[in-house]
C-alpha cells in the first residue's frame, strides 16, 4: 500500500480511494501508509457537522461545500451513516443531497458506515480524515450520524464543530440537557423557513445564557469520566472564551451560508490566538492515544486468553454462580497463553 | 470481514425509484454497504461515485427503456476514469432480446421483474473476489 504514497499526494483520486477502503478495513498496508502521509497532514481546516437526523446536515454540507468551492477553496467531505446492527450492512445515502458537488474537481466525497462504532463516527474516520488532508483539500468536512444527545466523538475529530437543530425537534428542556449541543462552536437552526424557528433560537440562547459551556479544557471518556490529562506544559495564555453564536439557514436556498462561514473563519482565528489550538490538539491527541491502547490492549488480552475461558464464564454467570464483575476479574487471574 | 460496498444508481429520467430502493434494501440486509445515490444521475455523476466511494460493483437501475443508450456510456466514462474492472449490472425493464447486447457491451448481469434478491446477492458476491 506504500507504494500509492506518492501518487495520492500528486493527486490522484482513484489512489485516494483505494486507500480510504483499506483504512476502512484496516487492512494490512494502511498503517504504513497513513504513517507515511502523516508529515503531510495538518494543513486542511476540519469542520464536524453533526445534530438529530432530519435536521438537514447532509444539505448543509452541501451549501457550505458549494460556498468554500466559490472561494476557490478544494473540500473533502467524509459523511458516515449508520451500519444495521443486524446485518452488518448500510444504505448510504448522504450523496443524495449532494448532487450539486457532482462533476467537480475540487470536491470528493466519500461515505463510510459506522461498522458497529457509537460515538457518532465510525472508528477509522479519524484516519481517513487524515488520507483527505494529506491530499491536499483545504477544507475537510465530516458529517456524523444523526446523532441525538451523547454521540460526541465528533470534537474529537474536528477543529470547528457544527450543531444543526430545526425547529420542532423538542422542547426548550432538551435544550438544557448535556450532550451534543455544548459541544458546538457553531449553532445552525436550519429550516429556518418552518414555524417554530423563533422558539428554536430562544431555546438555544437560554441554553448558551444560563450556563456556560464547556471547559474546553477537559474530555470525558467514553465511560463518563472526566479525563485527566498530564499538566499541559504550555498553560492557557488566553482565557477568553468562546461564545457559539446561532445562526438560521436555509440550506437549499444557500440563505445564512455566508455568516456560516464567516463564523467557522472566526473560529478558526479564536483558536489561533493565545494557545487554543495547541490545547484542542492536544487533548485530541492524547485521547486518541488512550482510544488506541485501549483497542490494542482488548485485542492482546482476548488474543492470549485460554479457550474457551469466555464461554465458560458467560455461562457460570448465566447460572448465577458468578457476578459479573467477578467473572472479569477471574478473566484478569487467568494465565495467558 | 470487509464488507462489500455496492453503488446503486439511478440513470436518466425516469422517476421511479421503488426498484432501487427494494435492491438497496436487501443488499443492505446481506451485509453488504450499498451507496444509494438517488434519482437523475449522469453517466459521469455514476462514474465519479463510483471511483470516489471505491465501490467492487455498480447496480444501474433503468425503466425508462433508455438502457441501449445509457448503459454503454456508464461503461465508457467508468472505463475512462480507470473502472475497467468494476463490473456492471443492469436492472430494471429490460426486454428480454435486449440481454445479449447488454452483456455485449460488458455487462455483467442482467435483472428483470420478478427476480429472486438472493440471485442478485449471490450474483454479486459471485463477482467480487474474496478480499
Amino acid at each position: 500500500m506504500i507504494e500509492i504514497v506518492p501518487a495520492l499526494l500528486a493527486g490522484d483520486r482513484r489512489a485516494l480511494a483505494r486507500l480510504l477502503t483499506r483504512i476502512e478495513n484496516e487492512s494490512p498496508g494502511a498503517a504504513e501508509a497513513l504513517a507515511a502521509l502523516y508529515p503531510h497532514t495538518g494543513r486542511a481546516h476540519i469542520i464536524g457537522v453533526t445534530g438529530s437526523p432530519g435536521t438537514g446536515k447532509s444539505s448543509l454540507v452541501n451549501a457550505i461545500a458549494q460556498a468554500y468551492r466559490a472561494q476557490g477553496k478544494t473540500v473533502g467531505i467524509i459523511c458516515v451513516d449508520p451500519t444495521s446492527p443486524f446485518t452488518g450492512g448500510a444504505i448510504l445515502g448522504d450523496r443524495i443531497r449532494m448532487r450539486d458537488l457532482a462533476g467537480d474537481a475540487g470536491v470528493f466525497i466519500r461515505s463510510m458506515a459506522t461498522r458497529g462504532s457509537l460515538g457518532g463516527l465510525s472508528r477509522t474516520a479519524r484516519d481517513a480524515v487524515r488520507a483527505l488532508d494529506a491530499a491536499g483539500f483545504d477544507v475537510i468536512l465530516i458529517e456524523t450520524v444523526g446523532a441525538g444527545q451523547s454521540e460526541v466523538d465528533i470534537v474529537r475529530a474536528a477543529q470547528t464543530t457544527l450543531v444543526v437543530d430545526a425547529p420542532g425537534m423538542g422542547d426548550d428542556v432538551q435544550a438544557i440537557k448535556a450532550g451534543i449541543l455544548e459541544i458546538a462552536d457553531v449553532l445552525v437552526v436550519n429550516k429556518a423557513d418552518r414555524p417554530g424557528v423563533d422558539n428554536t433560537v430562544r431555546a438555544l440562547r437560554t441554553m448558551i445564557e444560563t450556563g456556560h459551556p464547556v471547559r474546553r479544557g477537559q474530555m470525558t471518556t467514553h465511560h463518563g469520566q472526566v479525563m485527566h490529562l498530564e499538566a499541559d506544559p504550555l498553560p492557557p495564555v488566553d482565557d477568553s472564551m468562546w461564545i457559539p453564536p446561532i445562526l438560521r439557514t436555509v440550506a437549499p436556498e444557500g440563505q445564512g451560508i455566508p455568516e456560516v462561514l464567516a463564523a467557522v473563519k472566526q473560529h478558526r482565528d479564536y483558536l489561533d490566538q493565545g494557545n487554543h489550538r495547541h490545547q484542542l490538539e492536544r487533548h485530541q491527541v492524547e485521547f486518541e492515544l488512550l482510544t488506541r491502547l485501549e483497542a490494542a490492549l482488548m485485542a492482546r488480552f482476548l488474543g492470549a486468553l485460554p479457550p474457551q475461558a469466555m464461554t465458560e464464564l458467560v455461562d457460570r454467570v448465566r447460572a448465577r454462580e458468578l457476578d459479573p464483575a467477578a467473572a472479569v476479574e477471574a478473566l484478569l487471574k487467568l494465565p495467558k497463553s | 470481514m470487509d464488507a462489500i460496498r455496492v453503488l446503486i444508481a439511478k440513470p436518466g429520467l425516469d422517476g421511479h425509484d421503488r426498484g432501487a430502493k427494494v435492491i438497496a434494501r436487501a443488499l443492505r440486509d446481506a451485509g453488504m454497504e450499498v451507496i444509494y445515490t438517488g434519482l437523475r444521475q449522469t453517466p459521469e455523476m455514476i462514474a465519479e461515485a463510483a471511483l470516489q466511494e471505491d465501490v467492487q460493483v455498480v447496480g444501474l437501475s433503468i425503466l425508462s427503456g433508455a438502457h441501449l443508450a445509457l448503459v454503454p456510456r456508464v461503461r465508457e466514462v467508468m472505463d475512462a476514469h480507470g473502472l475497467n474492472d468494476v463490473p456492471l449490472l443492469v436492472g430494471g425493464i429490460i426486454p428480454d432480446s435486449d440481454i445479449a447486447s447488454l452483456k455485449a457491451m460488458g455487462v455483467a448481469g442482467v435483472f428483470g421483474p420478478g427476480t429472486n434478491t438472493e440471485d442478485i446477492i449471490q450474483h454479486i458476491r459471485h463477482l467480487v473476489p474474496a478480499a
